[in-house]
């Protein structure tokens, strides 16, 4: 056991793990934040992904220690200052892309490293850069229009 | 117009905010002071006689607090059957025990015969690989013909042949059913399988129990669709806890889709081991775990004859099945095959005679059970793929074949050959409709452009109709059900004038905390904001059997709203003493008791502030209060209907299939939230193209699941998938409920395999391969391409 220490959220943490403990167990175990999920064992669902230094990572396939000292961004963090709903949680919400909630989080950080890295992506490109993320609930299609929609794309939000 | 935030309306979903912000507390994510946590050890062999289990080493390890096996449990009941089937004969079908853990025999490869509770999970899981278990391994029987035929290969010793029941349903038909076969201008005959699936939804099970030594009471939070139901059978069946000294909590779960349903070995063992350690006990199940021991859906496999005239006229229908129900019964794994299938082997069709034969069997594989729409697709797989066989044979229009043996609205009610009695709708109407969004008349343009890419484009139609909404109990009872399927909700107003309803139905995806705020807002015409929709919890809750079936809104909606019916009652006796009017002259209108004909009145809140004050108030007449419980006990299934379209691209140089388009006509009835019904549409569909193209659970011949993990399962994924086209504007109100709603959370699942694969053969017919008459689900590019190479 040792104390690990990282930025999660934008804020200094620490919390003591093994060297085997992986980085979603550290956050939702360590710190809390359990948000972030843990659908599957072989590191193929997307649930658990997460930002580390910006980058869209699967923290089921991480160990906490080998991101000591990075800034780590959850769900928790996707929000507003003051709390509102950041664009792409409104644009899930407005466009009913989820139903259980569970894959959620991993969707919405999946979605926001690929429009930081395509801001303004293709039908094929969102479902392209989705293939990580299973959802069982929703078809995907509100996922893709809220994506979409996140894009600033011309897509209608009302249900067709 | 819909009301603002009332029925009909598409309102946003409050429970997204807490998804959305990771503020969802699923069970996993709950944590209780001094909790344990659990690992089961669970066999790896298919079949086996448990000699003995060696826990020194096990209980040895720093840590391990306690280790518990088959033998702790065996003076427990049973997990139980929830329905009695009789056999063609008359016998009733067999009934194997299913212990909390494996005792004597271990019958499937994942089948938990010992669980280890410790400090951490990571020293639980360590111990279990401890255990030292002697186990004689048995031949396993994995294929179901081969389990009816052997008589030496028993999955249970008592069980000759492995044959659970062989039911037929009407066995009094089958003679006439023989007799129109034999007279018959033409028979189609098709064999198929519907394929094992896993169910996967993205939230594995977990449970969490908690005794409390000071009063006797125990907690089992726990990943389950019907908190309540869970509750009864671990009490009245399984564990003998007083129901009273027992609650049980579901919070957020992330999904269901059936397999949430049941209850599980491991909750009446992390129940247990809390009693014995006098701590909490947590239990998460792993992905590869789940795929084990989550009870599995289909896995039919089904003879279909149809015999019509040469015009493609009905005649008859009849079906063999074998049935696979897995090692153990499930919960509710006897009726889906029977009550859930065979009475909807009518479809949406007037065909006069209908005979269905299921023999349930038992193999060394996990249990199976109901999975999203429970032998429905099964029968209305079975039916649109030989009625399209049927046309093929005959040089037959699909569509026009369809609508001429289509029921007209006006033979409703229509009692089938299979017993239901469907209350009303209109198949015609949904088949327009699905023409004119599917652009049906434009196909071949678009077959031509695909052909001039090298593909090869098929379109597949299914027209289908379902039973949900489940279900009357006195004719479940009759036919062996062993529980009510009525619902319950408790309106309950509080001093302030806002409100909390207590609901039976359980959300887990479904939306219900927005729309049934919306139905009590539309009632009331009070704001959906001052309505809190609480689920979940048997402390806060009336007995509802919970959410599956599509019946969340037919039954507990209802409910729901007889219970406000109620409140509106009582509001008018404390309107009418307050406005100093006869009861008769009070009217109540968007939130307000008034007196006909004049401008007195007194708002909703004026009225629930009495209530809790009764100063102003007919205290000798009326007791205090403003509080209202309902229990719905339907009168019949609800029957949604509709007409799909699939169009594939084939590429015949590897098998490979692609959906292009999916359209989906559906009567629901009326519609509360068509946001939250388009997107369960869209869930369905989705897991029916992955039935049909990409789903499938495979055990070798040792019984080992093969396809364990989503290396070796198919989940559809966002680029496997296309935008689809779903429409609810066909509407036939169900005629036995106020709500007049027929249930929508399977219809997807149910009516989309046939339309892939009618959509696959015809890609393949039309480009030549007239040979190809059927390929088994799911179509996997090394099927299509093996039978194009055949």
């Amino acid at each position: 056991m040792a104390k690990i220490s990282m930025t999660v959220n934008g804020k200094s943490v620490a919390a003591e793990a093994e060297g085997r403990t992986l980085l979603s167990a550290y956050l939702r175990e360590g710190l809390g934040l359990t948000g972030t999920h843990i659908g599957c064992d072989t590191s193929q669902c997307g649930s658990c992904v997460v930002h580390v230094d910006g980058v869209a990572v699967k923290s089921c396939s991480v160990l906490a220690m080998d991101v000591a000292g990075a800034q780590v961004r959850t769900i928790e963090g996707m929000a507003n200052a003051d709390g509102s709903l950041g664009v792409i949680q409104q644009a899930f919400q407005d466009c009913h892309g989820l139903q259980c909630g569970f894959c959620t989080p991993g969707m919405v950080m999946t979605t926001a490293a690929l429009l930081a890295d395509n801001p303004h992506p293709t039908e094929a490109e969102v479902r392209h850069g989705l293939e990580g993320n299973i959802c069982r609930c929703t078809g995907y299609h509100n996922i893709v229009r809220a994506v979409l929609t996140a894009s600033g794309q011309n897509m209608s939000v009302a249900a067709e | 117009m819909p009301k603002d935030g009332g029925i009909g309306e598409s309102t946003k979903r409050r429970e997204d905010i807490r998804f959305l912000t990771g503020k969802g507390r699923y069970t996993a994510d709950i944590n209780l002071r001094g909790q344990a946590f659990a690992w089961f050890v669970r066999s790896d062999v298919a079949h086996g006689r448990i000699n003995g289990i060696d826990t020194t080493a096990a209980l040895a390890l720093d840590g391990v607090l306690a280790v518990l096996t088959g033998a702790d449990f065996a003076a427990k009941g049973g997990n139980p059957a929830g329905w009695l089937i009789q056999s063609r004969g008359g016998e009733t079908m067999k009934e194997p025990k299913r212990p909390v853990l494996a005792h004597g025999k271990v019958r499937h490869v994942g089948d938990a015969y010992a669980v280890v509770i410790a400090e951490t999970q990571d020293i639980a899981r360590d111990a279990a690989a401890l255990i030292n278990a002697d186990i004689t391994e048995l031949p396993a029987i994995v294929d179901m013909a081969a389990a009816v035929a052997d008589a030496s290969h028993r999955v249970h010793d008592e069980i000759e042949n492995n044959v659970c029941y062989d039911w037929g349903w009407i066995e009094d038909n089958r003679a006439a059913v023989a007799a129109a076969f034999e007279s018959a201008p033409h028979v189609t005959t098709l064999k198929l399988t519907n394929n094992r699936l896993v169910p996967n939804a993205m939230e594995p099970r977990a449970s969490i129990g908690d005794y409390d030594s000071g009063t006797g009471d125990y907690k089992l939070y726990t990943t389950s669709q019907n908190p309540h139901l869970t509750r009864l059978l671990i009490a009245a069946f399984v564990m003998g806890i007083p129901e009273n000294k027992l609650t049980v909590i579901a919070p957020d779960v992330g999904g269901g889709f059936g397999s949430k349903i049941y209850h599980y070995g491991e909750e009446a063992a992390v129940l247990e081991a809390s009693r014995i350690l006098n701590r909490p006990v947590k239990w998460v199940a792993e992905r590869s775990e789940s795929f084990l021991s989550d009870a599995h859906g289909r896995d039919h496999v089904t003879t279909i004859q149809l015999a019509t005239d040469l015009q493609g006229n009905f005649l008859a229908l009849r079906t063999e099945t074998l049935a696979n129900v897995g090692a153990y019964l499930s919960n509710f794994a006897t009726v889906t095959p029977t009550f859930l299938h065979g009475t909807l082997m009518a479809g949406p069709y007037k065909t006069p005679l209908v005979y269905v034969n299921v023999k349930a069997v038992f193999t060394n594989t996990a249990p199976v059970d109901a999975y999203r729409g429970a032998g429905r697709p099964e029968a209305t797989y079975s039916i649109e793929r030989v009625v399209d066989k049927m046309c093929r044979e005959l040089g037959l229009d699909p569509v026009e074949v369809r609508r001429k043996n289509f029921l007209t609205p006006d033979q409703f009610p229509y009692t089938t050959p299979v017993a239901l009695i469907y209350d009303t709708g209109n198949y015609q109407a949904t088949l327009d409709k699905l023409l004119e969004l599917s652009d049906y008349s434009g196909f071949e343009t678009r077959r031509a452009a695909s052909a001039a890419k090298g593909r090869l484009r098929g379109l597949g139609l299914s027209t289908w109709i379902e039973a949900c909404g489940i279900a009357p109990s006195a004719l479940v009872g009759a036919l062996g059900a062993r529980v009510g399927l009525y619902d319950a909700a408790t309106v309950r107003v509080n001093a302030t004038g806002n409100i909390s309803v207590m609901v039976g139905a359980h959300s887990h995806g479904q939306g219900h905390e927005t729309v049934f705020a919306q139905i009590v807002s539309d009632r009331l015409g009070i704001p959906a904001s001052s309505i809190d929709i609480v689920h979940g919890d048997t402390s806060k809750i009336p007995f509802g059997m919970g959410s599956y079936g599509s019946r969340s809104l037919a039954v507990c909606g209802t409910a729901m709203v007889k219970a406000v019916d109620k409140i509106i009652a009582k509001g008018r006796k404390i309107a009418a003493h307050m406005l100093e009017a006869a009861e008769g002259d009070i009217v109540f209108e968007d939130g307000k008791f008034s007196v006909t004909g004049t401008d007195r009145a007194k708002t909703f809140g004026e009225i629930a502030f009495s209530a809790y004050v009764p100063h102003n108030y007919p205290l000798e007449t009326l007791e205090p209060g403003l509080e209202e419980t309902a229990f719905y006990d339907p009168a019949n299934f609800t029957y949604p209907a509709g007409a799909y379209a699939c169009e594939v691209e084939v590429d015949a140089e590897t098998g490979r299939v692609e959906v292009m388009a999916f359209t989906c006509a559906d009567d629901f009835g009326n519609v509360m939230n068509p946001m939250i019904v388009e997107g369960q549409v869209h869930g369905g569909v989705a897991q029916g193209i992955g039935q049909a193209l990409l789903e499938h659970t495979v055990y070798d011949a040792q019984g080992q699941l093969l396809s364990g993990s989503y290396m070796d399962y198919t989940m559809p994924r966002a680029d496997d998938l296309p935008m689809f086209t779903v429409d609810h504007s066909c509407i036939t109100p169900c005629t036995h409920n106020v709500l007049g709603v027929k249930g929508c959370g399977e219809a997807g699942a149910i009516g989309s395999p046939p339309a892939v694969v009618n959509a696959v053969i015809d890609a393949l017919q039309r480009g030549g391969h007239t040979a190809i008459t059927h390929i088994d689900m799911p179509l996997t590019p090394v099927r299509v391409w093996s039978a194009i190479n055949a």
